[in-house]
């Protein structure tokens, strides 16, 4: 289906009718009395069985555009302009009967947080019933079909679940449940609106493999939004980049990621870290500037106050949708220039080596953590054991329930851990909690958490923010402090003019690097970077890791870099701790971790990420779900899931040590090496 | 939840066993003797002196907090000073006119404060909205006896059709005593309107807001089956728990308006033992107050853990 | 020029997060607070101004004219001693206007810091006081207020400190819970990493954030307080000075309302609604503006 056909009416009698047209659509919002656009002369079709995806950052307008096609938008929004059409019928033109049918039979929608869309009083099996129901079939029948439906979203044991609430349900399994909701009408649309960014790695991973196959069962046409390039391109045909509110550039999507024709698709392809990519050598590259605010109208093409090749035209006129190949159009002057975007930061940085030191600079020896919730223990650390060495970066991965958040907590005195942990610093064992901590010590253990908005004090001034940990721990005044002051405030790259402001008066970005500006404040040896880039956009993100990679090398500082994302970890760390269930898996250098061999969970959590390159590695799939943390399994926690169990027997009654498997490479698993890199080098499942 | 509910009932326990002190060591606390007080003021002192012994006010605190709190555990509230008759049967009754009053009162509250609140809840922050709930709020906060006093200006001398007092001349039939409580209800309906109205309001925006009334509706039903499938269950957790401490106080809270209308219920009660220095009578009566209270918050909790789910089973992964 | 956070267009922007004029100016903008003001500011007037506005001086007692319908002379009749209610109405204002306002403050400041303190320290201490709050809150206020008043006597002081001290154990409640979910942010945990005392992360990090809050306790807290204090002089506990009070006098003429002088008791009955629900309208305004 080309998008430059869109503009002729579908002929009923001819070819199958596109699942969904758009045409110049413009969506705006009253807020305080005035007009903003949140969706300008958008324009999109979807064919029939084609899954087409929104890609965006915040602000963008995809969760709007998903708003306008189902009519749900909030009582302030309107269509203001442009029309719709869902196969081949106007929502926008529906009474309240049609419009009800529409939803019940031809468009169904799943969300981000699938515990929340899930009534929490009522049964998970009736509400998947409740859409039966609605087609007109009886109680009865109803519940049968959502039993079928449920194993065919694979929920074992579809009949347990449907008598369970929503929160008895882990999250995987909740969003299964409502994609069984989603498809059990058999629409023709299915929009997903980010639906696996709550979810862990390997689950997403499941659940994304089911989306896909679902889709060729039901012949459904997908609309897929999210930010998240790498889903996109493992989930889509067809892709279109959305920027404050504007298409500017679609195609199919492997195209379009390969040879971008639009210089803002460019700038976010390279804020991603890819396979190769290092903090020193292939770094990423920051599109300068910031987001324009939502329903800022200008003359001009909306990206050309943040692009490097803008010439005085587009600064003039907003450049029309251009034909670029087949199927493919880019709201660009200059499209033919964008293969060679010159880059705002240099590819490659000269970064210290880290010098042999003779002692980590924390050592961690069988530090445990154990909860107690409703009178059950539930052990979060079990018997850790890790040195972290001095001008490191120590990458800490694993999904929920890992206990990386709690080791980072332990280890700054935040929670005590039990009793027999010994948490040194430089050789000297720390307090247990913060109080019985020295002042040196505070100085040299800090954080920057993963949410600004969170982490700052929304009543405090930058300044006061900054300067409170260069007074309190550094024991700076006057002068000094001044001077300090402004030296920080330029390397986290703001400028004195902020530090007046409120935390709610800066960006996402922006405020991240007061938080790490605070962090650095008083001159700490390790900072614990606690999903630092979570929170943002992916063109802030790259900014903020390259400021974390250069201030380290400026202040000597040693990182523990905690994150779910891999390709982070790969792009930052010197080596890596992969957590399971509490416990250490595997411990080594990035490249031999990433590599192989690794430990079987490693492994199936390495092929679960979706990778932008497009390279198609063969799936690990895990069986289950994460176990509970209150009565983890016998022997190794992760024999529960693990492709590789031995048929011996081992797994399943003895826990395997932590034990070098190569110089610098630990593992807990009981396959010896050899036999581990024979299997998967060769891929071998068994 | 069973877990919980054994928890929260010892809680419970260890409150009442708090207030009990209060109570007592409170009516400590209120000067005069009570045996001057009951022999007046000419009494000889010696005479004075010899009641006290027998009344027990001479013994040490503590024994006497222990014969009264085991003497109220076995139903023997002690006698009362004022009237030199058994506490109990006094109380009893006290308490019986108290609940019919706040039977009626509740009667026709809940059902107009839950509907006053939904509607207000469904026509958020348009002039329906702001009327109920300043309505509501304004009503809940004009004293009883502001309200009181209007509406015997308006009922009873004015239009002549209401009586005045609220006890109907005994004997009288089920309607006569209705109509006889009538006014005196009014201005409990007013206070309690404000508070029942504004917490179903809450709840009911709450879960309009939801994630999961956005997927019923964008599943295809009708507004008025996702309001009533989806949105009441959820919405009406927070009303019960009101409505049921505020039975609590319909049973205790009730001096003004029983004053204004002459009716011996258990917040007049309350007030002339206060008032006559009477200990047995205000503390059984003050105790009483305070254990219906608790028992209606614990009430609210039970119900409350069994009509959610997630309190009821907890997760099981 | 500062740099706007830009948040999705889908937020309906009601959250007083995003506003961008100071809070003066947006509560002046609803026509709820300005009619509440302007009633309040009434009232506050005849307070201070009372016995230069009144038309007669309202402790003249005139034993020829007791009992008065409202006329020409006598807008609101005159009460069984001859006193002209008009004027007892206006400067009656006052001993409210002092006892509650000043109790309120009492009550919150107490309340603030007992709730800082119980949110952020929590463990033990938390656990026996919160229980001795629920048993003293088991009591309907009214019967805890009187029997105090009934113990230590009336007198302003003490129906102050009493009222007071009621509000104490509301006011933390709910500044507790405030703290318990700043608690959960991370600011917290970051100041506590530089080694903040708890006297300063409380004072100084948290409690600027629950301040909106505490305002709006303190407005609402306000109307209960009148209401204490009418109810008080109602039943009989009212402070016994020679200056007009709305709640004794309704004490003192209220059983007249069975012979049909409805007057005496009517207006002040009205006085005292219409005082609280001029500060309803303004507590529920600026609810909107600091929590909406």
């Amino acid at each position: 289906m080309s998008a430059t056909a869109a503009s002729a009416v579908p002929d009923p009698a001819a070819e199958p009718q596109a699942a969904v047209q758009v045409e110049h659509l413009d969506v705006s919002y009253r807020v305080r009395g005035h007009d903003r656009l949140a969706l300008r002369d958008v324009s999109f079709t979807i064919g029939r069985n084609e899954s087409y995806g929104l890609v965006g950052e915040s602000g963008s307008g995809k969760s709007t555009a998903a708003l306008a096609l189902t009519r749900y938008l909030p009582r302030n929004g309107r269509v203001s302009a442009g029309s719709i059409l869902i196969a081949g019928r106007d929502p926008l033109a529906m009474d309240a009967a049609e419009l009800r049918q529409l939803r019940a039979r031809s468009v169904s929608m799943v969300y981000q947080e699938p515990g929340k869309a899930l009534n929490p009083g009522i049964r998970v099996g009736r509400q998947v019933a409740e859409v039966y129901e609605l087609a007109g079939l009886g109680r009865a029948e109803a519940m049968e079909r959502s039993a079928a439906m449920l194993s065919k979203v694979q929920i074992s044991d579809p009949g347990q679940v449907m008598k369970r609430y929503p929160h008895q349900l882990s999250g995987g399994m909740a969003q299964r449940a409502v994609i069984a909701m989603a498809l059990a009408a058999e629409p023709s649309l299915l929009i997903l609106d980010e639906p696996t960014t709550a979810l862990d790695a390997t689950v997403e991973a499941e659940v994304l493999d089911l989306v896909a196959g679902l889709r060729d069962e039901f012949d459904t046409s997908l609309l897929f939004i999210s930010h998240n390039l790498a889903v996109i391109a493992k989930m889509c045909d067809r892709v279109g980049v959305l920027y404050a509110g504007e298409l500017i550039e679609e195609g199919p999507a492997r195209q379009v990621f390969d040879q971008p024709r639009h210089p803002y698709t460019m700038g976010l392809l390279r804020c991603i870290p890819r396979q190769g990519q290092r903090k020193d050598h292939g770094r990423l590259d920051a599109i300068p500037g910031f987001l324009p605010p939502p329903g800022q109208t200008q003359a001009g093409c909306i990206f050309a106050p943040r692009c490097p090749i803008a010439e005085q035209r587009c600064r003039d006129a907003a450049p029309p949708a251009f034909d670029v190949g087949p199927g493919r159009s880019s709201r660009c002057y200059l499209h033919a220039a964008t293969a060679d975007l010159p880059r705002n930061t240099p590819v490659d940085v000269q970064l210290p080596s880290l010098a042999e030191a003779a002692r980590p600079i924390v050592s961690i020896r069988n530090l445990s953590k154990t909860f107690t919730a409703h009178g059950e223990a539930v052990q979060a650390l079990a018997r850790v054991d890790l040195d972290i060495e001095r001008g490191e970066t120590l990458g800490l991965v694993g999904e929920s329930g890992s206990g990386k958040t709690t080791l980072a907590r332990t280890l700054l005195g935040l929670i005590p851990p039990d009793d027999s942990s010994i948490i040194e610093l430089d050789g000297e064992p720390l307090g247990a909690d913060l109080r019985q901590r020295r002042r040196s010590q505070l100085k040299a253990l800090q954080i920057v958490f993963q949410n600004p908005d969170s982490a700052l004090n929304r009543r405090h001034t930058v300044r006061r923010l900054i300067s409170r940990p260069l007074t309190k721990l550094a024991g700076l005044t006057g002068s000094a402090l001044a001077e300090r002051l402004t030296d920080l405030v330029r390397s986290v790259r703001m400028e004195t003019r902020h530090l007046p402001l409120r935390p709610r008066q800066l960006s996402g970005g922006l405020k991240q690097r007061v938080a790490i500006a605070r962090a650095f404040g008083g001159g700490p040896r390790l900072v614990v970077c606690d999903e630092p880039t979570s929170a943002l956009d992916v063109s802030v993100q790259a900014a903020i890791l390259n400021l974390l990679a250069d201030l380290q090398a400026k202040e000597q500082v040693t990182y523990l870099f905690i994150s779910h994302d891999l390709g982070l970890v790969r792009y930052l760390a010197d080596r890596i701790a992969v957590l399971y269930l509490g416990r250490v898996m595997e411990l080594g250098p990035a490249e031999r971790v990433f590599s192989g061999p690794h430990h079987p969970y490693t492994e199936a959590l390495l092929s679960a990420v979706p990778s932008l390159d497009g390279l198609r590695t063969d799936r690990i799939r895990l069986t289950g779900e994460i176990p509970s943390a209150a009565s983890p399994p016998t022997g190794c926690v992760f024999h529960t899931r693990c492709p590789r169990r031995l048929a011996s027997g081992i797994c399943e009654s003895t826990e395997p040590p932590l034990a070098e498997v190569e110089p610098g490479h630990l593992m807990s698993c009981h396959i010896p090496i050899d036999q581990l890199t024979n299997l998967q080098s060769n891929k071998r499942m068994p | 939840m069973a877990y919980y509910l054994l928890r929260r009932l010892g809680l419970a326990v260890v409150t009442l066993w708090l207030l009990s002190i209060i109570v007592f060591f409170a009516g400590q606390v209120l000067p005069g003797n009570p045996a001057r007080s009951i022999l007046g003021p000419l009494a000889a002192q010696s005479a004075v002196r010899a009641l006290d012994h027998q009344l027990g006010v001479d013994r040490p605190l503590a024994t006497q907090y222990w014969t009264w709190i085991t003497g109220m555990l076995h139903g023997n509230m002690g006698e009362s000073f004022q009237y030199q008759s058994p506490v109990g049967p006094l109380l009893r009754a006290a308490l019986t006119n108290s609940a019919k009053l706040a039977a009626l009162a509740l009667v026709v509250i809940i059902p107009l404060g839950i509907l006053g609140g939904v509607v207000a809840s469904l026509n958020a922050g348009r002039p329906l909205d702001r009327i109920i709930s300043l309505t509501g709020l304004s009503a809940a906060t004009v004293p009883e006896f502001v309200s009181g006093i209007v509406v015997i200006v308006i009922f009873s001398v004015g239009l002549r059709i209401l009586p005045a007092s609220a006890e109907a001349p005994a004997g009288s039939s089920f309607l006569t005593q209705l109509r006889y409580l009538i006014l005196p209800a009014v201005p409990l309906v007013f206070v309690l309107f404000g508070y029942i109205a504004r917490m179903a309001r809450a709840g009911t925006i709450e879960a309009l807001e939801s994630d999961y009334v956005r997927t019923a509706t964008l599943k295809g039903l009708k507004r008025r089956v996702v309001i009533w499938r989806h949105v009441l269950r959820n919405s009406m957790l927070p009303t019960i728990t009101v409505i049921a401490t505020q039975t609590g106080y319909l049973i205790g809270g009730l001096v003004v308006v029983e004053t204004l209308f002459n009716y011996q219920g258990i917040g007049n009660l309350i007030y002339h033992a206060a008032n006559s220095k009477d200990f047995p009578m205000l503390e059984a009566g003050v105790l009483t107050v305070g254990v219906i209270y608790m028992v209606a918050t614990l009430a609210a909790d039970v119900a409350t853990t069994l009509l959610n789910p997630r309190l009821r089973s907890g997760a099981i992964r | 020029m500062t740099e706007i956070v830009a948040m999705p267009p889908g937020i309906v922007a009601s959250q007083a997060e995003r506003r961008d004029q100071p809070v003066w100016r947006m509560l002046l903008a609803r026509p709820t607070f300005v009619t509440g003001a302007v009633m309040l500011l009434f009232w506050i007037a005849c307070a201070i101004f009372g016995t230069a506005i009144a038309p007669h001086n309202p402790l003249a007692q005139q034993l020829l004219a007791t009992n008065h319908p409202p006329s020409a002379a006598h807008w609101f009749g005159t009460d069984q001693l001859g006193r002209d209610v008009f004027s007892r109405v206006i400067v009656g204002a006052r001993s409210i206007l002092i006892i509650a306002p000043l109790a309120t403050v009492l009550g919150t400041v107490l309340g603030t810091a007992l709730g800082l303190a119980l949110g952020y320290l929590g463990g033990i201490v938390d656990l026996l006081a919160s229980r001795l709050v629920e048993a003293v809150l088991a009591l309907p206020a009214i019967v805890v207020i009187f029997l105090f008043v009934v113990a230590l006597g009336v007198s302003t002081i003490t129906q102050i400190l009493v009222i007071g001290f009621i509000f104490t154990p509301l006011i933390a409640r709910t500044v507790r819970s405030a703290v318990q979910v700043e608690g959960q942010l991370d600011y917290v945990p970051a100041a506590r990493l530089l080694g903040e005392r708890p006297g300063r992360m409380m004072f100084v990090e948290i409690l600027p954030n629950v301040i909106p809050t505490v305002l709006v306790e303190f407005t609402v807290r306000l109307g209960y307080a009148i209401f204490a204090v009418a109810t008080l002089a109602f039943l009989g506990f009212g402070v016994q000075l020679s200056t007009p009070n709305w709640g004794t006098d309704i004490n003192a003429n209220y059983v007249l309302l069975g012979a049909g002088y409805w007057w005496e008791t009517l207006f002040p009955a009205l006085a005292i609604a219409s005082l609280i629900i001029a500060i309803n309208l303004v507590a529920d305004s600026t609810e909107q503006v600091l929590a909406g």
